[in-house]
């Protein structure tokens, strides 16, 4: 495996934004799109704070041309968005000139409706409308955004908790540089629902004043929402096209902590290995990480984990880091998607976009997150991790475009 | 990308039939008057701590004995791993609804109790990935861990995914399964969507039986994937394709010489083809239309009247091909026809699609 794999598009919606250029100006303007929850009736309403898309699920249907269409999903209608921004981005007119995929991340799937149908189906068996549960797998956003494209080739979907679209964008990666795709629409789309709020709270890990990642007095995550895609094209497709490279995947690590379900080891061993195998396969010493986009999801567990894995790998020269999850909340599978868009739009733009709310440095690390927009320094490898439930870890290496 | 050959080297698999048993091939399959086929479960307790069995879904048991079976049974044919078992290199999952005994736990207390009073555990497990995450943690196998959650091609997406890194050089070996499990309430939810026969039938008379739908079904199998051949290698894992709905039957047709092209095969050379014909008319009419264009000189064997139709049901599929293989006979329930097995059964190709929307070709040859 050999070959190599190019960025050429990019997509996104999040709580900071509705598009790639609502979302960068969010980000230097260190704007947060935490907020009190709208979407949805629940007792944890002005308690618990949520990052939402600031669309309706209405506006989303018109946004993609399916007003009045009862058989979508929050989740599938901002993977629509995000994904149609990715191709058009990328400048591809004809989705079928070349062997396309998509390889779609979701952790939620069509839950957002399941829900309402399982309120009324629990009152009694024959109640709850079926258009509600049909769309309840994880495959339906996954297959609605590729027919909304139009991509036929292969197409399929991934779920591992919040590594999600990182492994998205590693088996499309590996797809094209095998030859089986010229190109890939990678990524993911996870809605806000109530059962994610409440298994997350279950948890005790929702922290109730918005997430401070890498903070000493952190108190656990936000939720969020959104969609981001990436369009993945081989070096061929590249050079037959001219096409302008946005970044590349230069290499991606993924390895299982085997400590807990949900739990990370507290030295981050699978942190630790999935970041060295993205490293060893993208050829970049540690030196040469410019950044790092961590997952720093503001739990105690996660980024004390992640911090010393980081440490372990990096030693006393830790790269410049921050977590974007105080802008955009936590979007599960859609999360490592989001982080790459924002890694890419790091390099495009040779600024690192610093760490909200943060306030102390951890008491058990040596590092600390940046805390102000800083430009001025070169950028041109970044580490990008996700870490999830079933101790899936994830970790991808971003490049500048060197030739 | 076919220069490697890959080997099948482990079976293990929980199903609605007694394939548990390693010396007998389906001699002796269980009927019963139904519209849904639940697994014959193993004793868990030699496996799984019996702390964990009570608080896990049955999705994740299920995967657990079969992956433990894989394993086991990779262990007897390679001399070397035999005392020490065997930690494979990653462990590669599929499923279509993936733990929904776990989520409709979570969902049905979530209402009854207005968010209130809620416990992690089954918020925990509900996640897709926990089969695969439980399995590497019971192992202590930090490898590649993944998850494809792609309706009717979830266990060829992890079939393609081994096939890529080890063809690749990624990966010497790969702990591939599908699975899916049957719960009460999403069987309810999928009967009032008319997928299953209304009327309970024998399970293994439901090809004959002109009711619409077919007969739910569950069950999880892992197969062991290795660079290495071995006496007892099961099969060669030739090739796996997966495709959305052709639009015609000459697209399926193309589709269908392009994908044996690439292994130097014609359809004349398939000894056996395994079909996903499961007693919806429509739903099989497909498989019929194939079968008169293309098979017409070919064996051909049905597996869901023993398994049921569900969404990973394609991994049943895999097991009984191999299984084929290696012994080299084909059991007489799963034939049907008129036509005798030829003498050597050296490609099997098993062709399933998931109510005709994901389709997928999976090939199997003699090693």
């Amino acid at each position: 495996m050999s070959k190599r794999v190019y960025i050429t598009g990019i997509g996104i919606i999040c709580a900071i934004g509705n598009n790639v250029t609502e979302t960068l100006r969010s980000l230097l303007t260190e704007k947060s799109g935490i907020g009190d929850i709208t979407l949805f009736n629940t007792i944890h309403k002005g308690i618990i704070p949520v990052a939402e898309v600031k669309m309706t699920t209405g506006s989303l249907l018109e946004a993609t041309n399916n007003k009045g269409r009862k058989n979508l999903t929050r989740t599938a209608l901002l993977g629509m968005i995000a994904a149609r921004e990715a191709v058009e981005s990328a400048g591809i007119h004809d989705i079928g000139a070349y062997k396309t995929g998509l390889i779609n991340a979701t952790t939620v799937g069509g839950m957002d409706r399941s829900e309402d149908f399982y309120a009324s189906f629990l009152s009694d068996p024959g109640k709850g409308r079926l258009i509600d549960i049909v769309n309840h797998d994880c495959g339906d956003s996954t297959e609605r955004v590729a027919s909304y494209l139009g991509i036929r080739d292969f197409v399929t979907t991934i779920s591992t908790a919040c590594s999600s679209s990182v492994n998205a964008i590693m088996f499309g990666s590996n797809l094209i540089k095998t030859g089986q795709l010229d190109r890939a629409v990678v990524g993911g789309n996870d809605s806000l629902t109530k059962f994610t709020l409440n298994g997350f709270n279950t948890l005790m890990i929702l922290d109730k004043t918005g997430c401070h990642p890498f903070d000493e007095n952190r108190a656990g995550l936000t939720l969020g929402e959104g969609a981001a895609f990436l369009v993945l094209e081989s070096e061929d497709v590249v050079k037959k096209e001219c096409k302008a490279i946005l970044a590349e995947v230069s290499g991606y690590g993924n390895a299982n902590d085997a400590f807990h379900q949900t739990a990370s080891s507290p030295e981050g061993t699978g942190a630790f290995m999935a970041m060295s195998k993205a490293l060893t396969m993208s050829r970049v010493r540690t030196d040469e990480i410019d950044y790092i986009n961590v997952h720093g999801t503001g739990t105690q567990n996660n980024d004390l984990s992640e911090g010393l894995a980081i440490e372990r790998l990096f030693g006393d020269k830790v790269p410049l880091f921050s977590s974007t999850k105080g802008y955009t909340g936590h979007t599960l599978g859609a999360s490592g998607a989001v982080e790459a868009v924002i890694s890419v739009l790091t390099i495009q733009n040779q600024v690192i976009f610093p760490c909200l709310n943060f306030f102390k440095p951890m008491k058990e690390l040596h590092i600390q997150p940046v805390q102000d927009v800083t430009k001025n320094i070169k950028i041109r490898n970044i580490l990008s991790n996700s870490f999830g439930f079933g101790g899936n870890n994830s970790a991808v290496v971003i490049t500048v475009n060197s030739e | 990308m076919n220069d490697i050959p890959i080997y099948i080297n482990g079976l293990g698999i929980v199903s609605p039939q007694k394939t548990a048993d390693d010396n007998r091939f389906l001699e002796e399959p269980l009927s019963c008057l139904t519209n849904h086929l639940r697994c014959i479960e193993p004793v868990y307790k030699d496996f799984i701590p019996s702390d964990m069995i009570r608080r896990m879904g049955r999705i994740i048991k299920m995967s657990i004995a079969a992956s433990k079976f894989c394993l086991s049974d990779a262990a007897k044919n390679s001399r070397e791993s035999i005392t020490t078992g065997i930690v494979p290199e990653a462990i590669i999952t599929g499923t279509g609804l993936g733990c929904i005994e776990d989520t409709e736990k979570f969902l049905t207390s979530m209402i009854r109790d207005n968010e209130e009073f809620l416990t992690p555990t089954s918020f925990i497990q509900s996640t897709h990935n926990t089969v695969a995450g439980q399995i590497a943690l019971l192992l202590k196998c930090h490898g590649y861990n993944f998850t494809f959650v792609h309706r009717g091609i979830s266990f060829e997406s992890a079939m393609i995914d081994a096939l890529t890194q080890i063809q690749a050089g990624e990966l010497s070996n790969a702990l591939v399964g599908g699975s899916d499990e049957l719960t009460a309430n999403s069987f309810a939810i999928t009967t009032r969507l008319g997928f299953w026969k209304q009327k309970p039938v024998q399970s293994l008379d439901i090809l004959d039986d002109k009711q619409r739908g077919t007969i739910a079904g569950e069950g999880a199998s892992f197969l062991f994937l290795t660079n290495e051949k071995h006496e007892h290698t099961y099969a060669r894992l030739t090739g796996v394709t997966a495709f959305l709905r052709p639009l015609s039957h000459s697209e399926l047709r193309d589709k269908l010489h392009k994908f044996l092209a690439t292994f130097g095969l014609i359809p004349n050379d398939i000894s056996l083809v395994i079909l996903g014909l499961n007693g919806d008319q429509r739903n099989d009419q497909v498989y019929k239309n194939l079968l008169e264009t293309d098979f017409q000189n070919t064996l051909p064997a049905c597996f869901k009247h023993l398994c049921g139709e569900y969404h990973t049901a394609s991994s049943f599929a895999t097991w009984l091909a191999a299984r084929v293989i290696r012994e080299q006979s084909v059991p007489a329930v799963v034939r049907f026809g008129l036509r005798q097995p030829p003498a050597k059964l050296d490609h099997v190709l098993i062709y399933n699609h998931f109510r005709d929307n994901n389709h997928a070709f999976i090939l199997l040859n003699r090693p």
